[in-house]
């Protein structure tokens, strides 16, 4: 992994220059990743036990993501993503419960119910865009953010995320080729994480990097080791500074591996080699940089110990919340379609309600219908 | 006042709305200093700069997505696809984007966005320069759907449009760009969204239409005043989505037969929904079945184009038919 940008290798030791920041940076990111694989193992659980529909695993990614909202000022920067970083919301403060809300898509979803589970948004306390199903529709869109940004003068920056796989997808080529054109503050992040559900990379491009694909469109591209926290922070620091400087936009291709399925309805091991597998875990994000901040004194075993107990609990208490909460009343499915509700749903709602509540149909035990 | 063409009257009411407001900014293929390939956005460029009108890389998809981003944060974009044909690349940021992200996130975020297209036939055009998609996109909740008919209605519906806190497709009826004038008031005024218009007052018929196909209803109707001393109601539909369905309804009840015209195929457009929402909801005043006028359903022919598009006689035809049932 020579052309890699790497600050710590896979056992934890310094082979870069570290980052010059505050032990609690350090501790904010290496809590945050711990977090993430709470949650997820969390999530994991609730969609075996049937608690939730669906989720989407997210082990062995944490370090692209937290290292990528570390180096982000949510006071102007913005995040376009994909499904799969659950690390930048926790990073910035997203609480466990309210991602769990949307988890269980109950009453205080911030989607209402409306979006299958791990489709979040939220506008508070950072700009994470509503995450869509189809691919890459999010690159164009941050592209056009950042150039508001950029038209009222401000220094705020974009970043974007994306898979492997979504580098097929016309948004990103749109996007990469708007913003090299239009010079706009995004920072494109591609989480190859080397599979697009069952299909490989090799199945994806021809190009020998995704990086690569930059140079096409004017626009530099990083390599960087994805398990590796701290290159990530430093690779996407830059690409912030120069997006702030105005000097454009930067796409970087974080080298990770899905150490799980696509999603919950996704069985891998009909399509990874199992020595693959093991490889990568020997490159687990968590423990490598677990072994750096030990060597480092910044943490102990038994600090250590805590934290990942606590995320644990922390976890569970968010999913129990979320699970207590009732689902959205009947009405808000005609709601938000557009800013003032047009007669004809007006009339569909009240069709709605009316047939389901006339027929006995979820009414509760005391016969009142609570949607 | 001033006399102006239809293509003029959205120029001018592209200049009030950008003069109102300094978030609205024009974005789209040619649409800079070449002022679009219909002209409709002259003089924009060299009025508001760079930043407030700008040509765009030829990426429909691109130019509808970065739209959406603009509006999301705070600006207000009017995007131009140069030709209704061309905005396929862009359906999946109009209809799984723009139409839903007040939805899906819960109000959080919202697309405060214009996408104007010229559609519709009549400039042997061909295939790919003559469609009238407004279908598709009427099918889609979270999406406004506006086609003006004169001068008079494109600048007050287009910058109701532009002011509208939702995702609007403007489709304008190229065929009636410069087909003739009309007094447009100077500054700013509005035509509200989701009202219909009555263009010509009768009692015997109602007429449904909109876009191209009103001019060419106006003529069926009054010939057929002409020839059978009947009075024939032309009522221009302006909003497909949301449509006033009460005051068709209402119109229905009161003229008890209806022909509806669309330049559009047949099967599945905009027409057999409005024949189906009077069907479930004022069957009880029609004294004759619903007739429908449309193109066929075939791609849009070149050479023999004229034969596509409804004419005069094919709606003469259709409210006699009705008439006489």
């Amino acid at each position: 992994m020579s052309d890699l940008l790497q600050i710590i290798d896979r056992e934890g030791n310094k082979v870069g220059t570290v980052p010059r920041v505050k032990k609690e940076v350090f501790l904010n990111m290496y809590r945050a990743m711990v977090r993430t694989r709470a949650f997820d193992d969390r999530c994991m659980k609730l969609q075996r036990t049937g608690k939730v529909g669906f989720s989407v695993p997210n082990r062995g990614i944490e370090a692209v993501s937290v290292g990528a909202a570390a180096a982000l000022d949510i006071s102007k920067d913005w995040v376009a993503p994909h499904y799969r970083d659950f690390g930048i919301m926790l990073y910035h403060g997203v609480s466990p419960e309210r991602m769990m809300d949307t988890m269980f898509g109950n009453e205080a979803d911030s989607a209402v119910g409306r979006q299958m589970p791990v489709h979040f948004s939220f506008r508070k306390p950072l700009n994470f865009l509503s995450i869509s199903s189809p691919l890459g529709t999010q690159v164009p869109q941050a592209v056009g953010i950042a150039m508001a940004m950029k038209t009222r003068g401000e220094d705020g920056a974009v970043l974007t995320t994306f898979g492997d796989g979504s580098t097929s997808a016309s948004g990103f080529h749109s996007g990469m080729n708007w913003a090299g054109v239009f010079n706009s503050p995004t920072v494109f992040l591609c989480q190859n994480n080397q599979w697009a559900i069952s299909c490989p990379s090799e199945q994806q491009t021809k190009s020998s990097s995704y990086a690569i694909k930059g140079e096409a469109y004017g626009v530099p591209g990083v390599r960087v080791d994805g398990n590796d926290v701290l290159a990530m922070y430093r690779a996407v620091s830059q690409a912030v500074k120069r997006a702030r400087a105005g000097d454009g936009p930067t796409l970087i291709e974080a080298v990770t591996f899905r150490m799980g399925g696509h999603s919950t309805s996704d069985d891998p091991t009909k399509y990874v080699d199992p020595e693959l597998v093991t490889y990568w875990e020997q490159r687990d994000p968590i423990v490598r940089f677990s072994a750096f901040l030990h060597a480092e004194g910044i943490l102990n075993e038994a600090a250590d110990a805590t934290l990942r107990e606590e995320a644990k609990d922390e976890m569970l208490t968010a999913a129990r919340a979320a699970e207590a909460k009732p689902v959205p009343v009947l009405t808000s499915v005609f709601e938000d379609v557009f800013e003032e509700t047009p007669a004809h749903l007006k009339k569909q709602s009240a069709f709605c309600v009316d047939h389901y509540s006339s027929r006995g149909e979820g009414v509760n035990e005391k016969g009142e219908f609570p949607l | 006042m001033s006399e102006l063409t239809l293509v003029q009257a959205v120029n001018d009411g592209l200049r009030v709305a950008m003069k109102e407001d300094e978030s609205v900014l024009v974005l789209g293929q040619d649409v800079g200093p070449k002022g679009g390939v219909f002209l409709a956005t002259d003089g924009l460029h060299a009025e508001f700069g760079e930043d407030r009108c700008f040509d765009t890389p030829l990426s429909e998809d691109g130019i509808v997505g970065v739209g959406i981003g603009m509006a999301m944060n705070g600006m207000k974009p009017v995007c131009e696809i140069q030709f209704q044909d061309f905005i396929f690349p862009a359906f999946d940021q109009i209809v799984s984007e723009a139409a839903k992200m007040r939805y899906r996130s819960g109000g959080q975020y919202t697309v405060p966005m214009v996408i104007r297209t010229p559609y519709g036939g009549g400039i042997r055009g061909g295939l790919y320069h003559s469609q009238s998609g407004e279908a598709y996109f009427a099918h889609t909740p979270g999406l406004k759907v506006v086609i003006p008919s004169n001068p008079y209605d494109a600048k007050g519906l287009l910058i109701a449009a532009i002011q509208d806190p939702d995702p609007v497709l403007f489709m304008e009826p190229k065929a009636l760009y410069r087909a003739f004038r009309q007094e447009v008031p100077d500054g700013l005024y509005t035509v509200p969204l989701s009202t219909t218009a009555t263009v010509v007052e009768g009692e015997d018929c109602v007429v449904y239409c909109w876009g191209a196909m009103v001019p060419v209803c106006k003529t069926a109707a009054e010939r057929v005043s002409e020839s059978r001393g009947k009075s024939i109601r032309v009522v221009d539909l302006r909003t497909l989505m949301p449509l006033d369905e009460e005051a068709v309804i209402q119109a229905t009840r009161e003229c008890g037969r209806v022909v509806v015209v669309q330049e559009a195929p047949r099967f599945c457009g905009y027409a057999s929904e409005i024949s189906a929402i009077l069907a479930e909801n004022a069957v009880d005043s029609l004294e004759a079945p619903i007739q429908r006028v449309t193109g066929f359903d075939t791609p849009f022919p070149n050479t023999l184009e004229n034969y596509y598009i409804p004419d005069a006689r094919r709606v003469v035809d259709a409210i006699e038919q009705v008439l006489d049932y």
